[in-house]
């Protein structure tokens, strides 16, 4: 049977996934970049991966649009006026976003929701009704839980109706943060934990640090932070826990191998962008770049990295809990050493079509793939090797300020803690103190889960084991963590 | 001067407002029949029972004062040793100063908003509250007192000054069965409800319900009714078996249904602000 034949007749796969798994299948049959063998080598070794992004890259992997600017002046492309009222903006959003491109076909970043949506808010009962059915198509329609949407800082009466409404519908779809920060009132960020341990969404994001590494952003797929009216060209990741197997001692891995697999990995990078900027005529023709919704100079491109738990633990050679990264100070300033050490990378290396990042590329703490065996997300203590709680957040606080492109760690609680929402605030509000960048959380028995940085719904993993197809596709990749990432047995709270 | 500290809770979402560290003081001059954590009861007279029954060595006896020494490090939280303990104690408790314990507090602090200390009962050791509290003041988290009621709250002025809310255990309305159950009389934690409810200081109420040996409805009724016009909250608690001694009666959970029954009756006087756990 022909890869054509296979992606035909497989019986787990939606009409859609088809069509895009078929799409993918034909961009992967050319080969138009220029890679290096040193490179090459390192993809195969699954040292470099591109998080199968494909052979031709003709569109950026995320996309930030001002959405802003739509609803004040409509689109010309899309024949639409500016909306007038709720009806009018949940209707125009939901057509601009089938015209958002991503790495996924769906958008991946639809806004500060809450904040697109107020100046319609005249009756609460009809918004409420409004928003319940946009987020119930959102739900339906954009089938892929990489989709996000922003909320607050500030409260607005349609950030109040959305988490009651997502509370209510307890859908995966779409992802949402609540960017938080001192003009975050309690009670909206109490109500955003009552929502979250009903259906694990909105996550918290550290206002004031994304702000102040990015300006104007948004919080993008899983937990990406990316400048609003721009986006990502790509993110490609470096899996540190294989990368550490290949070295012969700490020295070597400082010394040769970390610096090698960098610059094979950054130039990589630069040929991918290189492609979608200059050859794919993606930013000379996307309406999106020709209306002002993105421009090219809000782009930048993002270094990933997953495993440095692992990493870490095979440099040091521990074996024992106490000797193992979250555990021992030895482990964690090694941990902090690998980091500043790609930092630094970071900043002398130049990428020149990621100008509003100074042509520079982002550290991004990549969340994992259903493939990935003993390698924790980006700088996650492994789940299984959790400390007491307070150990973990002052842990997980000192990697965050390296990835202003979007880092977290994920929580579950128990369902009790809903009789004490202030509890998992202060919580919150105690680990951003301490440098936290992104906090996810969920209750223990919910049937939607965060799996790495999306959600699933464990009730979907469950059909799908049984073969029946379902209706997203990242129901698939929740599957695959929850086999092989321990997903179901994190430390609940 | 010193604490008789049975363990602290680092976070704990059921002890008051928001997150709060959870310290527990060893000693308590009740018994009750379904009490959950019978070891706190009474102080360590270093019998050594417990050294033989603990799998791992984790307590051993220091040959020249006969103490007990804990090593914690090693402890695998088997629980061997209280369950092997004759006097309702451990060996696990620990003896230490505010300073000390404000030292552990330090790496909590990002992440409270306060203490509440609970027992045993911890007003038995109200000086030491005393001390510990104002130093908790001092890096400025608020300070809550879980208690039985058994001690005149109305006389200790300096500690009420410093605490900034009481939980209070009101097990039983009826004297009687207090005395059986309980092992002790119930005037004082009444005088103490009527004492916070005028003060402003009483945060909640909570009424363990145990359906075979107390008449509920009497103890929630008249409780309800004491508090309805203030701030408190009532928590009605479900008696659970998780951790009572073997040796009582053969007690029952309370049905969804009860509880509920209990909630209704607390809402008929007038006092809604009610939760079940």
């Amino acid at each position: 049977m022909t890869g054509v034949e296979q992606i035909v007749k497989d019986k787990t796969l939606t009409f859609e996934q088809k069509v895009v798994a078929l799409a993918r299948y034909a961009e992967n049959s050319v080969e138009v970049l220029n890679i290096s063998e040193d490179t090459q080598a390192l993809r195969e070794a699954g040292i470099i991966c591109d998080l199968f992004e494909g052979n031709v890259p003709y569109r950026p992997r995320y996309i930030l649009p001002n959405y802003e600017k739509f609803m004040k002046e409509g689109c010309k492309f899309l024949q639409l006026d500016p909306p007038t009222n709720i009806w009018e903006a949940t209707n125009y959003l939901l057509i601009f976003y089938k015209h958002v491109p991503s790495i996924t076909t769906m958008p991946v970043y639809i806004g500060n929701i809450d904040y697109l949506l107020e100046p319609f808010i005249e009756d609460e009962e009809e918004a409420k009704l409004a928003i319940r059915l946009f987020f119930t198509q959102l739900d339906r329609t954009i089938t892929d839980s990489f989709c996000h949407a922003n909320l607050g800082p500030k409260a607005t009466r349609a950030a109040k109706i959305i988490l009651e409404v997502e509370r209510e519908l307890e859908n995966a779809i779409p992802n949402l943060t609540l960017k938080y920060n001192e003009e975050t009132p309690d009670d909206l960020a109490i109500e955003a934990i009552k929502t979250a341990l009903a259906t694990a969404k909105p996550s918290f994001a550290n206002h004031n640090m994304f702000t102040e590494d990015l300006g104007e952003y948004g919080i993008a797929s899983c937990y990406n932070g990316l400048h609003a009216g721009g986006g990502a060209h790509t993110l490609v990741r470096m899996r540190l826990s294989k990368l550490a197997e290949t070295a012969t001692s700490i020295d070597d891995f400082f010394n040769h191998k970390l610096p090698h697999a960098m610059t094979c990995m950054a130039d990589y990078i630069n040929e991918r962008i290189r492609y979608i900027v200059e050859e794919s005529t993606f930013f000379e023709t996307n309406f999106l770049v020709t209306e002002g919704f993105i421009s090219k100079d809000r782009f930048t491109s993002m270094f990933g990295l997953v495993g440095l738990a692992e990493c870490v633990n095979t440099l040091l050679k521990a074996e024992k809990l106490e000797d193992k990264f979250g555990h021992s100070q030895i482990a964690d300033d090694l941990g902090v050493r690998i980091m500043e050490t790609m930092e630094a990378f970071i900043h002398q290396f130049e990428s020149k079509h990621c100008k509003v990042t100074n042509e520079r590329l982002l550290l991004h703490a990549q969340v994992g793939i259903g493939d990935d065996i003993n390698t924790s997300p980006g700088a996650r203590i492994p789940i299984g090797e959790e400390p007491e709680l307070w150990k973990h957040l002052k842990q997980t606080a000192r990697f965050h300020k390296y990835f202003p492109s979007g880092t977290g760690d994920i929580f579950p609680f128990e369902l009790n803690a809903v009789n004490n929402p202030e509890f998992i605030l202060n919580i919150i509000q105690g680990a951003f103190k301490e440098g936290m960048r992104y906090f996810s959380l969920y209750s223990s028995d919910a049937d939607v889960i965060r799996i790495t940085g999306y959600l699933v719904k464990r009730s979907e993993i469950a059909k799908l084991d049984q073969g029946i197809a379902t209706l997203q596709d990242t129901v698939v990749l929740g599957q695959g963590q929850v086999r092989n990432g321990k997903v179901y047995e994190r430390k609940v709270r | 001067m010193n604490g008789y500290l049975n363990k602290i809770i680092p976070f704990s979402s059921v002890d008051g407002p928001g997150n709060r560290t959870a310290i527990f003081l060893q000693g308590c001059n009740f018994d009750c029949i379904y009490c959950h954590n019978p070891e706190t009861i009474n102080h360590c007279i270093n019998c050594s029972f417990c050294v033989k029954a603990c799998p791992v060595d984790a307590l051993t006896i220091n040959r020249e004062n006969r103490q007990i020494v804990f090593n914690s490090n090693c402890c695998i939280e088997c629980d061997a040793c209280t369950k092997t303990c004759h006097r309702n104690s451990t060996p696990k408790y620990k003896v230490a100063t505010a300073d000390e314990i404000i030292k552990e507090i330090e790496n909590y602090r990002p992440f409270i908003q306060g203490i509440t200390v609970s027992g045993g009962e911890c007003t038995l050791q109200a000086e030491f509250l005393i001390e510990l509290f104002t130093k908790a003041k001092e890096i400025g988290l608020t300070c809550f007192i879980d208690t039985n009621g058994s001690t005149d709250l109305s006389q200790q002025e300096k500690l009420m000054n410093l605490c900034d809310g009481v939980m209070l255990d009101v097990k039983v309305w009826d004297k009687e069965r207090h005395k059986k159950y309980i092992k002790a009389d119930n005037e004082m934690v009444l005088k103490n409800l009527d004492y916070l409810v005028d003060c402003g200081k009483l945060y909640e109420v909570r009424t363990v319900v145990v359906p075979e040996l107390f008449n509920n409805e009497e103890t929630v009724t008249n409780v309800a009714h004491k508090i309805k016009n203030s701030t408190a909250r009532y928590k009605l608690i479900k008696y659970r078996h998780l951790g009572v001694r073997e040796n009582n009666l053969n007690l029952t959970t309370p049905t969804d249904h009860d509880m509920n029954h209990l909630e209704r009756l607390a809402h008929e006087v007038g006092c809604f602000n009610t939760i079940i756990v």
